[in-house]
Parts: C-alpha cells; sequence; structure tokens
C-alpha cells in the first residue's frame, strides 16, 4: 500500500490561509477607529485628486491667502470652508466656475448683481473678500483639494491625550512610592521603639541596672549656666544684638512689596506671551514708550491676536510636566482666553462685538507711594533702559510678581552705576558736554547729571 | 510637659509669622495716608462714575488733546479714498523717519508681518495666526495712504492700532512699510 502524507494538502492549506487571514484581520479591527479615518482621508485625497487639485501644496496656499479671514471649521471673518465645493454644488447649485469667479473678482460679482454674492456679502456685515487674480485655476483646485481633505488632526489629538494620561500616571505612581516609603520609615521608627523596650525589659529581669541617678546627682546644666555670671552678660549682650539685628531687618522691609505676586482676574501668562512668543513688551504696554504710566493695556489690544487667536494649542511638544503639575494644560488656557472674551463682549460664534463689556478688574503690582514722582517714557525712551532691568526676566514668569524692591536706595544705587546714554541721544548732549568738562570725566553717570536732586522725583 | 507647650507655643508663633508673609497680598506700610493717593488713581475703581472706572472714553463728537481727526469712514469706499493719500510728513526728513517707523514697526507689527514685511513674523511662524500676506502683494496693490488707513482702523482680522501709535508714528511706520514694500519687490 502507497503512503499518502498529505492527503487533505490543499484543504489544509486553505484552513491555514483562513487562520492567517482571520489572525490578521482581526489586528485589524482592533485599530479600526484611527485605520478607517486615515481610510476616509486617503479616500477623500483620492476622490480629490480626481479633481485635480494638490491638498498639501493647497494647504500652504491657503495658510498664505485664506486663513486671516477663513478657517475650516469656524466662522471667522469670512465663513467656514471646509467642503466648500460639494456644500455650494449642494446647496446653492453653483459649480466650481462661480467659485473661480468669485475668488478671482468678489467685488465685480456683487456689483454685477449675482444673487448669491450678494446674499453672502450682506451676510457677513458687507466685508469685502480681497481679489486674487493672482491665483491661478490650478491654485484655486489645490485649495479646494485641501479644504475638501483638511490632514487627520484627531489623530495627533489622541496622541496629545494619551501623552497627558501617561503624565498624570507617573504623577500617582510618584505619589504612591511616597507614601510607601512614609509607611516603611513609620513601621522602622516603631519597630525600634519595640526593640528598645524588650531590651529595657530584658534587663530589669536580669537584675542590670541602668545609670540613672549618677546624672542627677551633677548640677544641671541651666544652673551652672546661672551661676556663671560672665557667661550670663556675654550670652545677653549677644542676644539682645542679634534680636536688634532681626527687629532692624523686619522693619527695614515694611512697606517693601517685593515678590508680591497677586491672583489676577485672568490668568495672564507672560511666559507665553513675551517668552514664547516674543512679543515686545511696548506692543502691549505701549504708554511705557511716550508717557509716565507704562500702562494695563486696554482689552482691544488683546483682541488685536486674540481675534483670530482663539484657543491654545501651546509648543508643538505640548505642555510640560511641569505646568502639567501645576494645573496648566491646554484647556485651562482656552478657558482663560474666553474669560477675555466674555469681559470685551465678543461673540465667538457670529465673530462680532456684543457690546456688553465688563471691566477686567487687575490687581495693581507696582505701586510707588505718592510721595515719589517717576516716568516710565524717561527712562524706556530717553534712557533706553531695558524694562528687565527693573522688571525682571518678566519672559520667564508665568504668574507676574515685583522683581524689584523698588526703594529709593534700590533707586539710588543704579542712578550712581549706571552711565548716561549719549549715543544717538540729542536730549542730552549739550548738558552731557558742559557738565562733563566741569567735572574732568568722559562718562558722567546718572547721578552726575542731577539724578540725586531730591526735588527730582519728591516735589 | 512644661517643655513641650513652650515648644508648641514656639512652632505656632513662627507658623503665624510665616502665615502673614502671603506674597499674594501687598505688604505693611508705614503711614498709609504717605503712601496712598488723595486723587483717583489711573485705572481706579470709582463708584460714581460709568462703567465704574476712572479710566473714560472722551464724549461723543470731542477729541482729546493731541489727537487729530480722520476724515475718511472705515468702509470699502474709504480705502479706495485712502490710495491717493499722500504722507503729510517732511520728505527732507525722511531718513529719521524712517528710522523712528523701523522701531516702531519692529514692535507692533514685525510680530505678524514679519521683520521684512514677508508676512512671516514669529507668530506666523509657530502657526498662532496664519494667512498674513506680503506687501508685495500685486492684487492688494498697498499705497502710503491704504497703509495709513489700514492702520488706523484695522483690516478683517487686523485690529486697529489708532490707540498705540499717535498721528506721527502712524505714517512714520506707513512710510517703512513702503519702504519694506520696494525692497520687496526689487
Amino acid at each position: 500500500m502507497k503512503k499518502v502524507p498529505y492527503r487533505n494538502y490543499i484543504s489544509k492549506i486553505f484552513g491555514i490561509c483562513i487562520v492567517v487571514f482571520l489572525l490578521f484581520s482581526t489586528s485589524l479591527y482592533s485599530q479600526e477607529e484611527t485605520l478607517t479615518q486615515e481610510a476616509e482621508v486617503v479616500e477623500s485625497v483620492a476622490e480629490a485628486d480626481t479633481s485635480g487639485g494638490d491638498p498639501a501644496k493647497g494647504k500652504q496656499l491657503f495658510n498664505q491667502n485664506c486663513a486671516a479671514c477663513h478657517a475650516l471649521n469656524r466662522k471667522m471673518t469670512g465663513p467656514a470652508l471646509a467642503n466648500v465645493e460639494t456644500r455650494l454644488a449642494e446647496e446653492e447649485g453653483l459649480d466650481k466656475e462661480w467659485l473661480y469667479a468669485w475668488i478671482k473678482n468678489s467685488a465685480g460679482m456683487i456689483s454685477a448683481g449675482d444673487t448669491y454674492a450678494v446674499k453672502i456679502y450682506n451676510e457677513y456685515n458687507q466685508a469685502a473678500m480681497t481679489a486674487f487674480p493672482t491665483l491661478s485655476n490650478q491654485d484655486i483646485d489645490d485649495i479646494l483639494a485641501y479644504t475638501a481633505a483638511p490632514p487627520p488632526a484627531p489623530v495627533a489629538a489622541a496622541a496629545d491625550a494619551a501623552t497627558q494620561v501617561a503624565t498624570s500616571e507617573t504623577g500617582i505612581s510618584n505619589e504612591i512610592v511616597l507614601g510607601a516609603l512614609l509607611l516603611i520609615f513609620g513601621l522602622l521608627v516603631m519597630m525600634l521603639f519595640l526593640v528598645n523596650q524588650t531590651l529595657r525589659r530584658i534587663a530589669q529581669a536580669n537584675g542590670v541596672l541602668i545609670e540613672k541617678e549618677k546624672a542627677a546627682k551633677r548640677t544641671p546644666i541651666w544652673k551652672a549656666f546661672a551661676q556663671n555670671q560672665f557667661l550670663v552678660l556675654v550670652f545677653s549682650i549677644f542676644l539682645l544684638l542679634s534680636a536688634a539685628y532681626f527687629a532692624y531687618g523686619w522693619f527695614m522691609q515694611i512697606g517693601i512689596d517685593q515678590g508680591y505676586a497677586p491672583i489676577q482676574p485672568i490668568h495672564y501668562s507672560h511666559k507665553i506671551h513675551a517668552g514664547d512668543n516674543k512679543i515686545e513688551c511696548k506692543y502691549c504696554h505701549s504708554s511705557a514708550r511716550v508717557s509716565k504710566h507704562s500702562g494695563i493695556p486696554s482689552l482691544n489690544v488683546c483682541m488685536n491676536c486674540h481675534k483670530s487667536i482663539y484657543e491654545y494649542s501651546g509648543n508643538p511638544e505640548g505642555p510640560s510636566a511641569e505646568d502639567l503639575a501645576n494645573g496648566y494644560t491646554n484647556e485651562f488656557y482656552t478657558a482663560e482666553i474666553k474669560k477675555l472674551y466674555k469681559a470685551v463682549g465678543w461673540d465667538e460664534e457670529n465673530q462680532q462685538y456684543t457690546g456688553e463689556t465688563q471691566p477686567v478688574e487687575w490687581v495693581r503690582i507696582h505701586n510707588l507711594p505718592d510721595l515719589a514722582y517717576f516716568n516710565h517714557s524717561q527712562h524706556v525712551t530717553v534712557a533706553g533702559i531695558e524694562c528687565q532691568t527693573c522688571h525682571g526676566p518678566v519672559e520667564e514668569m508665568e504668574i507676574m510678581y515685583q522683581y524689584s524692591p523698588l526703594t529709593m536706595g534700590w533707586c539710588i544705587d543704579c542712578h550712581r552705576e549706571t552711565n548716561v546714554n549719549i549715543a544717538d541721544n540729542e536730549y542730552y548732549a549739550e548738558i552731557h558736554e558742559k557738565l562733563s568738562r566741569k567735572y574732568g570725566i568722559e562718562q558722567l553717570t546718572a547721578a552726575q547729571m542731577g539724578g540725586l536732586e531730591c526735588g527730582k522725583c519728591h516735589y | 510637659m512644661k517643655r513641650l507647650t513652650t515648644t508648641f507655643l514656639l512652632i505656632a508663633t513662627l507658623a503665624l509669622v510665616n502665615s502673614c508673609a502671603d506674597s499674594s497680598r501687598p505688604n505693611y506700610q508705614y503711614m498709609p495716608n504717605m503712601y496712598e493717593p488723595v486723587g483717583y488713581e489711573t485705572y481706579q475703581e470709582v463708584g460714581f462714575l460709568p462703567d465704574g472706572s476712572e479710566a473714560l472714553t472722551p464724549p461723543d463728537n470731542t477729541i482729546s488733546r493731541g489727537w487729530l481727526p480722520y476724515e475718511l469712514v472705515n468702509d470699502i469706499e474709504g480705502k479706495e479714498l485712502s490710495r491717493a493719500m499722500e504722507s503729510p510728513l517732511d520728505s527732507l526728513n525722511s531718513e529719521a523717519n524712517l528710522a523712528e517707523g523701523k522701531e516702531l514697526y519692529e514692535i507692533y507689527c514685525a510680530i505678524c508681518h514679519g521683520n521684512q514685511g514677508k508676512g512671516q513674523g514669529q507668530l506666523v511662524k509657530r502657526e498662532k495666526i496664519l494667512g498674513v500676506p506680503s506687501y508685495a502683494d500685486a492684487a492688494r496693490n498697498i499705497t502710503v495712504g491704504s497703509t495709513y488707513h489700514v492702520i488706523y482702523y484695522g483690516l478683517n482680522s487686523m485690529g486697529s492700532y489708532a490707540g498705540q501709535l499717535n498721528y506721527e508714528e502712524r505714517w512714520q511706520v506707513s512710510e517703512y512699510v513702503m519702504k519694506l514694500k520696494e525692497d520687496l519687490s526689487n
């Protein structure tokens, strides 16, 4: 009889194939969400490709030309543009040609009386759309392809959330480790105590006397101290002097608010604005250039940027562990921006001001007593001093605090040490020449220029 | 027992003294009547004034001292009319004006429009604000007058800078923007 090793060879291969296939497909199944999303994106990209647009190029063009007034999924100055081509085709029956014409010359279409053009123009407060005659039909196709298939953003957000969860998990485990350590420490202390007690008991049982009484016979140390009059005298002098030293120190800090960091009604982070985004100090505190006060910016200055920046997205690498520990998540900052919108009366839905405003009650930090005069423009514009010289590393301050003591001694020290800035400074040219000849020196300090005269600051 | 009480008291006093040093509150003052102003401070809360604030906006149909009114209105027609406006600044002094304009431009405009006026400022690079056009954009074809008009009123997402720059400074910045446009076109 002939041996047949693989009688059902084909059916076996078939079976293995099915097993492999099933295994593979189950692993796919477990990632259904993201994969289908990607698949969709790929599909829509493919769809867009049939119309001849390149979404990657379109994104670049969109960000350059359109993003000032349009976002994909929210109203700005103009309408949201996600899937604008299909939306117009389905709802208004307008084809691509209409879009070409509109983008290249919207004002012309409005004056020509195109129904939908006039309607959309009136709907958006008659804000005229800039004409883009420089965009070719191909460019517009690219942009439309981008609006039809924006890159998958939710994946990144999910990853973000995952890292956030991970970091918060490590925070919990840290606490657990600390707690366990404390517990172990407590147990050790207790064990020591118990061992000590048992040992004593054993010693007592064995009749060993612990020598205690001997010590009691000696004169106690405080009595010995009180009997030595010289020591008492020296000690009391030392005590008085040190008490005077600390009392003086305490009296001298009265009225000085160095380190004062009040809680503000809106958590405004100088670190994000001046540090990360490198906005000039004088952008917001514009009156520091020209007046006595540096000024708290009015809310319209905030809205110069926050009309467009409606949420906090932070750095590309996400919030740092330190920020998360303090609760400074992206959502936290976004909620602070909403507080601004509420105060200034900005209706985000309709992109217009409601007129219902509510002053923000900022807490003033730097406050000179009324008996002293200080002028910002004199220091900022004329002398050209950096803001950081007095206000410290503001660009690193998450919560603003008073960096300098703002005492008279502090002012005078600086006036004595700082040379007057005469380079390109007409303001001081004449007086500097006269005085430097009088004193016989090259460079005058602010003090030699009269920076120590009483009446300059007190009158 | 007595020693325990003393230690406890000492610790309690220390804690009390420490708790007084709260950085979210201002410090004590020797003679507050020398420190606190008698008059109203800038932006102070004042009950009887409208909005409850010391800072007030000028009443209707008045202009504040040192402020020059601007005759063109904030609409499309006004913007077209502004194109023809010429800078009132002395052209003999243009070098100083441009230097001043550059300094102001770098404070107020460069954060979005970029130092070269290409629309690539820090906020654009970090993708906080998008769609800032280059000054050399042919379709916009900006002039010194239209630049002034836009600084005064703002345009679309850009806000008005009339509060931060005065009449002369606005023209200085406008002239500097024209210089940037020229440099970009070359």
